[in-house]
């Protein structure tokens, strides 16, 4: 009993710890006194590997996504005599919900995951070490850039998720389908708020995005530099992140369109 | 003989604690100025973690590493950056960043804390690169490099800032013995060029007793003894012999500690 | 030449999203920022709204020339009091105009629909539409339905 209690203790103390020095790293690569010239083609470059190359999966998944929306939505609204209305159920279930949350859910499988492998990989082949004796912050060299990367790519994906989702939804309402065009948009454009919907749904995606890479980086920063280390850091990256990102979804949900 | 006054680096009552394992207990260095110290001893005595408190990347939990009459691990972030751009390392794996190429690597440090021009660096970069042999490799990639030219590499990469202290981490490990010899040379011609202070840490005996001049040996979180190669050849003690000779059993056991042998079959009975 | 192509590249992203933004915006949320010029404020009361909401429409002729901005008791009257927001180009609704709330559709959602009259004057800033009608509701329309019958 008492040994199950220090154990309990244990872990909580070691996840508070962790917890600190998350912060740690976020406050003081933040922080830092920024040096916008050479930090800006740092960022730009890893922008690339991590929204850039994300590109092919949101797009490909977002019109999957709302193809399966407006395919689902018809057969659902078919029966009450409302087929119309699927274009807004299919924009409004993708802004508010579903881009931020799967392109974050996939950002965090695809970039997230690359970051925790990069940086523990960088650990263990002692760059940032090396980084440190050169005199280099790594913090700010190495781990700062990527940050920043996240933060500005997730919400763009999340946005771009959405456009292609509702593409798809029309692709398969109004052109396979045969519901009248104009009622798609016109019912969508009436339901959809740009304040309400589009801006909560992109406050959602930029909470997610700084969530996802705090934590990838984290991880992979704080990794135990083996093999096995990194392939545990990943996969604590990916669980992390999906968990953070659904239940963050639930807070941020419930502020922003639920009565509390 | 003590080594001269002259010490660039003094390291005393150095204590440290990895978990609950003593890794160094009141240890006391010094490392003379532009000459080449080593620091020997069987694997697990803490050698590299010894270059990483110099370096100031580990916190020791009692005693004074001084630079130049500065304690490193009193300084503040700021401080030991500035202190660090008088030391270059050479890490036991190269090190060099991988998405960079030999060219950028070596004018890595140069860019991040000089101002000096383009064409300047690169003549700097040049030169370094001629000093290990590598300067036709300047557009590689790490990845296409063999293991002794990525550490030659990153021994350009040490030395870019003309650092006061140039720290080894086991150079010689992992070469075949032409990039030894290589290596060794380097390190010897380099110290004597540059003029700097050179700290290997390594268990390579011959490779080691052929460049220092002065050598420490550490074995179980102390130093066992230190003098210049042959003053160690003469050392009597027992452990100091076994290292030295590279015999297979001797006062640093063969077997991990463990119980009787015999008692342990029975028990599992 | 590589950062020229990751440059390129994280271009094409930014101009992507920011397109995607435009998108999501204009054509999915119907903003109209002219539309969020100020507008005059009118207010009708009814005896019951049914199941108006703030930011529904208010149209003429079935075209949009305001919307709801707030819905409250006027506990003096005890009745419901609507404040509607009318787009400033809209100025010759009379002061004789009626408000009645309507339903799209069957299901559909309820807005507010006004006919002009015939006086000279029109409605201002902060002026109360008198004529009014209240929503419909399914309950009541079909006990006077019933009652009527019986009357019969």
């Amino acid at each position: 009993m008492l040994d199950m209690l220090q154990r309990l203790g244990h872990r909580g103390l070691s996840r508070l710890a962790a917890l600190g020095r998350a912060g740690q790293i976020l406050l003081l690569s933040l922080l830092a006194r920024p040096q916008p010239l050479t930090m800006a083609p740092l960022v730009l470059r890893q922008i690339y590997s991590v929204g850039v190359l994300s590109l092919v999966i949101i797009v490909v998944s977002g019109a999957f996504i709302g193809m399966v929306l407006g395919l689902q939505g018809y057969t659902i609204l078919v029966d009450y005599g409302s087929e119309q209305a699927v274009g807004q159920m299919v924009a409004l279930s993708l802004v508010r919900e579903l881009a931020p949350v799967v392109a974050a859910l996939l950002f965090a499988g695809r970039a997230g995951s690359a970051l925790t492998a990069e940086i523990g990989l960088m650990k263990a082949t002692e760059q940032l070490a090396s980084l440190e004796m050169i005199g280099v912050d790594p913090l700010r060299r190495i781990i700062a850039p990527r940050l920043w990367a996240g933060f500005i790519s997730m919400p763009l994906l999340a946005i771009i998720f959405a456009v292609v989702g509702i593409w798809g939804g029309s692709l398969v309402a109004v052109d396979w389908l045969g519901i009248y065009e104009g009622s798609f948009w016109a019912n969508m454009q009436q339901s959809v708020d740009f304040y309400e919907d589009v801006l909560n749904g992109i406050i959602k995606a930029v909470c997610f995005g700084i969530v996802v890479t705090w934590i990838a980086v984290f991880e992979g920063y704080d990794c135990i530099p083996t093999s096995e280390g990194i392939s545990q850091a990943t996969t604590r990256t990916v669980v992390y992140s999906s968990l953070a990102v659904l239940g963050l979804d639930f807070i941020l949900t419930a502020v922003m369109f639920g009565e509390l | 003989m003590k080594p001269d006054n002259d010490c660039i680096i003094d390291i005393r009552d150095l204590t440290f604690h990895r978990g609950s394992r003593a890794i160094f207990e009141r240890v006391n260095i010094q490392v003379p100025r532009g000459k080449v110290t080593a620091i020997m001893g069987p694997s697990g005595t803490g050698k590299t973690t010894l270059l990483k408190l110099i370096g100031g990347q580990l916190h020791p939990d009692e005693g004074q590493i001084l630079l130049d009459g500065t304690d490193i691990p009193g300084l503040g972030r700021r401080e030991l950056f500035e202190a660090r751009e008088r030391m270059g390392m050479l890490f036991q794996s190269g090190a060099l960043f991988t998405d960079m190429s030999v060219f950028d690597n070596v004018a890595f440090p140069l860019q991040v804390h000089t101002e000096l021009p383009d064409d300047m660096i690169r003549d700097i970069v040049l030169m370094k690169l001629q000093a290990v042999g590598l300067r036709g490799a300047r557009d590689l990639m790490p990845s296409e490099l063999s293991g002794g030219m990525a550490r030659r590499v990153a021994l350009a990469r040490a030395i870019a800032l003309d650092p006061d202290i140039v720290m080894y981490d086991e150079p010689f490990t992992g070469q075949d013995p032409i990039a030894m010899g290589v290596l060794v040379n380097l390190i010897r011609r380099l110290n004597q060029a540059l003029g700097h202070t050179s700290i290997i840490v390594s268990h390579d005996i011959k490779e080691t007793l052929g460049i220092a001049d002065y050598i420490y040996i550490l074995s179980d979180a102390h130093v066992i003894a230190q003098g210049t190669p042959e003053e160690l050849a003469e050392v009597e003690s027992e452990q100091v012999r076994q290292f030295m000779q590279g015999l297979p059993d001797g006062p640093v056991p063969f077997h991990y500690r463990a119980s009787d042998l015999m008692q342990d079959l029975l028990e599992g009975q | 030449m590589r950062m020229r192509n990751v440059e390129i590249g994280v271009g094409v992203f930014m101009l992507a999203g920011i397109l995607a933004l435009v998108v999501l915006a204009l054509n999915v949320s119907g903003l109209n920022l002219s539309q969020q010029s100020d507008g005059y404020k009118v207010y009708a009361r009814f005896d019951n709204i049914g199941g108006l909401t703030p930011r529904a429409k208010v149209s003429m002729s079935g075209v949009q020339i305001g919307e709801v901005t707030a819905i409250r008791i006027d506990t003096r009257m005890l009745m419901a009091e609507v404040e509607m927001e009318i787009f400033d180009d809209v100025d010759y609704l009379t002061t004789d105009s009626s408000a009645s709330i309507l339903t799209a559709g069957l299901l559909g959602e309820q807005y507010i629909g006004i006919v002009p009259g015939a006086e000279e004057e029109t409605l201002a800033d902060g002026d109360y539409i008198q004529d009014t009608q209240s929503a419909l509701v399914l309950e009541e329309l079909i006990g006077k339905f019933l009652f009527n019958e019986v009357g019969d």
